[in-house]
């Protein structure tokens, strides 16, 4: 059992659950027809409604609901055809109606699954106990000024949806595959941007170590986490801290707790007397969200092709393994990208690995190196695929397609093109590369005596110094059976 | 010079005997003589005459060209402050018209001021607004009486004959109980017919805007122009609003009119059950068919309205916080020091009191046996009334246990003062429309209502039968 963690006195299991919230993706808000613009000017993006001025009411935003259930639909859940909103009540300067509207005992998406998958090719259900909508607050400003706190209203009343897990995942890597894979389904379903430095997708995580066996210990909860290193980060850090508190005789109080990024380290939050009651009521100024069957079903059919089942897709008819296949489809650009390059020529499906491999180490590289994402890659799929054919077709070696990449990516132009206007086209023609051979042996008499003499490493020599008379054109099969018979006949 | 109906001075209008702006003149004038009385926290004769100027534009077929109407200051109006009788409130302009009033505007009506009101319509007596106590113009001199609550600006402004129409709000019997002590027609119709935007908000389940006026067919004209659906408020009802006063019929032939046997409470003086037995006779005597019917839970409704309303207003309250608009204390130290203070300065006794019960009533550990349980018992309630609807077309009961009291009284006493709705509540509680209309004086002189209900959107059939009884006093 590789989630065990080492102790004192037995093993530890680490019990680790997740809130995951993610801005729906909408121009509008949750309640009201402001923008939901990004990085705009300072309340410049709030209705009467989001600065709850008296006598202002919410109204639902429909596409928000549409948006809801279509990510249910994505996280195979239950979609409830009655929910309510709740007024979650608390007092904080950047919640203006001194309230959230959120979802309580009744949201809008009950249980439902996610698969992540391991590199060993295993995977791993993880439960979804359920999905509710909520307003998002403003944003409290407290270094603009030494002595005052500004505040921004255009975040007040985003629409978010809190993505809740069964305390399912046993360390820091399941739950970065988790949050992964949700983000990617989001995507997929577009949903949600997925943006975590924007804040568009953040994570609670709620951890709690035991002696396996045993029932769940006391958890604490780390707010607000907006990216995967952090989130592992985070969670490393309060299974050492709440095992070494535990081993040393303690006992671990609940508590909301901060990650700080730059030590690494988790702190409470408040403390336990501050704690909120939030009196939780249904808002009486909306009226129960109802939803019938043929609203659900017409979104059905707005649903996309989701990662599992483009993974499902690549395993079956690319033959590519459970985990290159989860890896590919984690992102859907890159996904996209992939399928583009076997549509473009369907001969290809016989090479998606290979296609695999120049997606995710050459073209990768070169578009790192670029800072561009594989959306704005100037090698479009259909070249790449060429490319690809082009090597498996014999006509240039992998080593000389790596410079017929860069190439592309500098030019946007047609490999074939390259290849002809520079004349990189392999040689296999034996008479030549026998040539290329004959020269080498004839200018190293000393080393094939040496080679002769038993030492075989000295055949990369011979290879290497044949290839560089070819220019790097040489078929390397060719020329290294050609090389290895020429210095037998020699003994 | 006195005008009775809109329909007398809107034909004076057309037949151009008077002018707007002698119809403003007109009430200006009655204002001004009546200052003292605390009727309005606003008025300000510039913005009268201002209003006069837009409205001598418009075509004479505005149903209410010209009509003097008074605002309870709890509709958000964009020329006139909106205070909600508070402190907190007290320099708030709004920048937008409540939909209520921007029908009234629509339709050419002309408001007189923002008239006063329990803060933040809590109150029986119009005696917790921080603009000071309003006096019923039925007192006898050096005896001020209570002209109700919370409406009790607006209606004592119609019974004072500064406007002939005056907007007011009912969540628990806010409109129908100072009605009832003013000797005026008030009505509060079924909860939705009138949008809530832009209304401050006390408690959102139960607060419906309503309208008082001089006479039935008065408030008949008024609602229609009031009542609309309305996509900003989702609890806003869509459907056609009937043109009540076309369609008043005084023929009660036939009509079921059930009388509650848990309305005849101990503790209520005789004038009142001899002023219902007497609405009881006449509506017999014009054809109607009486029925004694039950509403079992009605004893319930008091304690359910005083658990469900102060919830929602606590949470409704909780955004006068001093952060973005109206009163913040001075010299706070920390952000939860801010709230105390801008909340302690600027809540008055009640409020305070029943943001205190309201919070104590959702708080965790007291939901289920307080919330949860006053919500099932309101189910109950309402169900009452649907069954009760069934054998008769109409309700008729007392509106208040009492006539006008002195201003006062039961000061210090909340539960005598929230005996004031034992009538009105359970109406509210269900939803459905109900009426007060003056219906006889006490041996002090003073006026005594009765009222009408019936279920939801049936407003026409109340109007009727309101229409018949008023009769028996013309």
């Amino acid at each position: 059992m590789s989630n065990l963690i080492k102790g004192k006195h037995h093993d530890w299991e680490t019990v680790i659950g997740l809130e995951i919230h993610a801005q729906v993706k909408s121009n509008s808000k949750l309640f009201s027809s402001s923008s939901t613009t990004f990085g705009s000017n300072p309340n410049s993006q709030v209705s009467l409604v989001d600065a709850a001025m008296p006598g202002m009411l919410p109204v639902i935003n429909k596409y928000c609901i549409e948006q809801a259930v279509k990510t249910g639909v994505g996280l195979n859940a239950k979609i409830n055809k009655y929910s309510i909103f709740d007024r979650k009540n608390y007092f904080y300067a950047d919640l203006p109606q001194g309230y959230q509207i959120s979802q309580y005992k009744y949201p809008i998406i009950g249980e439902g699954k996610v698969t992540i998958d391991f590199k060993d090719g295993s995977s791993k259900e993880i439960r979804i106990v359920r999905l509710h909508l909520e307003q998002d607050a403003g944003k409290s400003l407290h270094d603009q000024n030494p002595t005052k706190t500004y505040v921004d209203l255009n975040r007040s009343g985003v629409a978010l949806m809190e993505i809740v897990s069964e305390p399912d995942l046993r360390n820091a890597d399941e739950a970065g595959l988790y949050i992964s894979k949700i983000r990617s389904i989001l995507m997929y379903l577009d949903t949600c941007d997925g943006n975590m430095q924007e804040g568009s997708l953040r994570a609670d995580v709620n951890i709690s170590v035991r002696k396996p066996g045993d029932e769940y210990g006391t958890r604490c909860e780390i707010k607000n986490l907006n990216s995967i290193k952090f989130i592992k980060q985070a969670i490393n850090y309060e299974v050492k801290r709440q095992i070494e508190v535990l081993e040393d005789g303690g006992s671990i109080e609940q508590n909301t707790l901060l990650f700080n990024t730059s030590t690494g380290k988790t702190k409470p939050m408040r403390s336990k007397e501050e704690a909120h009651d939030y009196r939780y009521f249904p808002d009486p100024d909306l009226l129960p969200l109802e939803i019938d069957q043929e609203e659900i079903d017409n979104i059905k059919k707005l649903i996309p092709e989701l990662p599992d089942e483009r993974k499902k897709r690549y395993v079956d008819e690319y033959n590519l393994s459970n985990y290159d296949a989860s890896v590919l489809t984690s992102d859907k650009a890159i996904s996209d990208y992939f399928d583009s390059v076997i549509k473009s020529d369907f001969s290809l499906k016989a090479s998606s690995k290979i296609v695999v491999n120049w997606i995710t180490s050459e073209l990768f590289s070169i578009l790192n190196e670029n800072n561009l994402e594989i959306i704005n890659s100037p090698i479009k799929p259909k070249d790449l695929g060429k490319l690809v054919k082009l090597i498996n077709e014999d006509i240039i070696s992998g080593k000389i397609a790596k410079e017929v990449l860069i190439e592309m990516f500098n030019t946007t132009s047609d490999p074939q093109i390259i290849i002809d206007k520079k004349g990189l086209k392999q040689v296999t023609n034996t008479d030549e590369i026998e040539a290329f051979v004959d020269e080498v042996i004839e200018e190293n008499k000393k080393m094939v005596e040496q080679y002769l003499s038993g030492k075989d490493k000295l055949l990369g020599f011979f290879v290497g110094q044949s290839m560089k008379k070819s220019k790097g054109k040489a078929n390397p099969q060719i020329l290294n059976e050609i090389i290895k018979k020429k210095l037998s006949k020699k003994n | 010079m006195e005008f009775q109906s809109i329909s007398q001075l809107k034909l004076l209008l057309d037949d151009n005997k008077i002018s707007v702006k002698e119809i403003a003149q007109t009430y200006i004038k009655k204002i001004k003589e009546k200052k003292d009385l605390n009727i309005f926290i606003y008025f300000n004769e510039d913005k009268i005459y201002d209003q006069v100027k837009l409205i001598e534009k418009i075509s004479n077929d505005n149903s209410l060209k010209g009509i003097p109407i008074a605002v309870k200051d709890l509709f958000c109006t964009k020329n006139m402050p909106t205070t909600a009788g508070s402190k907190i409130l007290e320099n708030f302009n709004p920048t937008y018209e409540s939909f209520v009033t921007q029908k009234l505007i629509n339709q050419g009506s002309m408001f007189v001021g923002k008239t006063n009101l329990d803060e933040f319509a809590m109150g029986s007596a119009t005696n917790t607004s921080y603009f000071g106590d309003t006096i019923n113009p039925l007192s006898n001199e050096g005896s001020p009486l209570a002209p109700g609550g919370s409406s009790g600006g607006s209606a004592a402004a119609v019974a004072a004959d500064l406007c002939l129409g005056a907007t007011g709000t009912d969540t628990g019997g806010s409109i129908r109980q100072p009605a009832s002590f003013c000797g005026v027609v008030g009505i509060k119709p079924t909860y939705g017919i009138c949008s809530r935007w832009g209304i401050v908000a006390f408690a959102s389940s139960l607060d419906q805007a309503g309208i008082f006026s001089k006479n039935v067919t008065d408030a008949s004209i008024l609602l229609k122009e009031m009542a609309g659906h309305d996509l900003r408020d989702s609890t806003s009802s869509n459907v056609k609003i009937p043109n009540f006063s076309e369609n008043l019929n005084i023929d009660l032939k036939g009509k079921k009119i059930g009388i509650p046997k848990e309305y005849t409470i101990d503790g209520i003086s005789d004038e009142i059950n001899e002023v219902w037995e007497q609405a009881i006779k006449s509506l017999e005597q014009k054809g109607a068919i009486i029925e004694h019917i039950s509403l079992p839970h009605t004893k319930y409704a008091l304690p359910t309205y005083y658990i469900i309303a102060p919830a929602e207003a606590s949470s409704n309250l909780a955004r006068y916080d001093g952060v973005k608009y109206g009163h913040r204390a001075e010299n706070a130290k920390s952000l939860d020091d801010m709230y105390e203070l801008t909340r302690s300065e600027g809540f008055g006794k009640e409020v305070k009191r029943r943001i205190l019960i309201g919070t104590y009533v959702l708080s965790a550990g007291y939901y289920d046996a307080y919330y949860l349980k006053a919500q099932k018992v309101r189910k109950l309630i309402a169900d009452d009334f649907v069954k009760a609807f069934k054998e008769c077309d109409l309700i008729l009961t007392p509106t208040a246990p009492s006539a006008a009291f002195p201003l006062n009284e039961k000061q210090d006493d909340p539960i005598k003062m929230y005996l004031n709705d034992v009538f009105t509540v359970p109406a509210s509680l269900a939803g459905i429309p109900g009426i007060s209309i003056p219906y006889g004086k006490d041996k002090n002189g003073l006026p005594l209502g009765i009222q009408l209900l019936s279920k939801h959107f049936n407003e026409q059939e109340i109007f009727n039968a309101a229409f018949a009884l008023e009769k028996d006093y013309e």
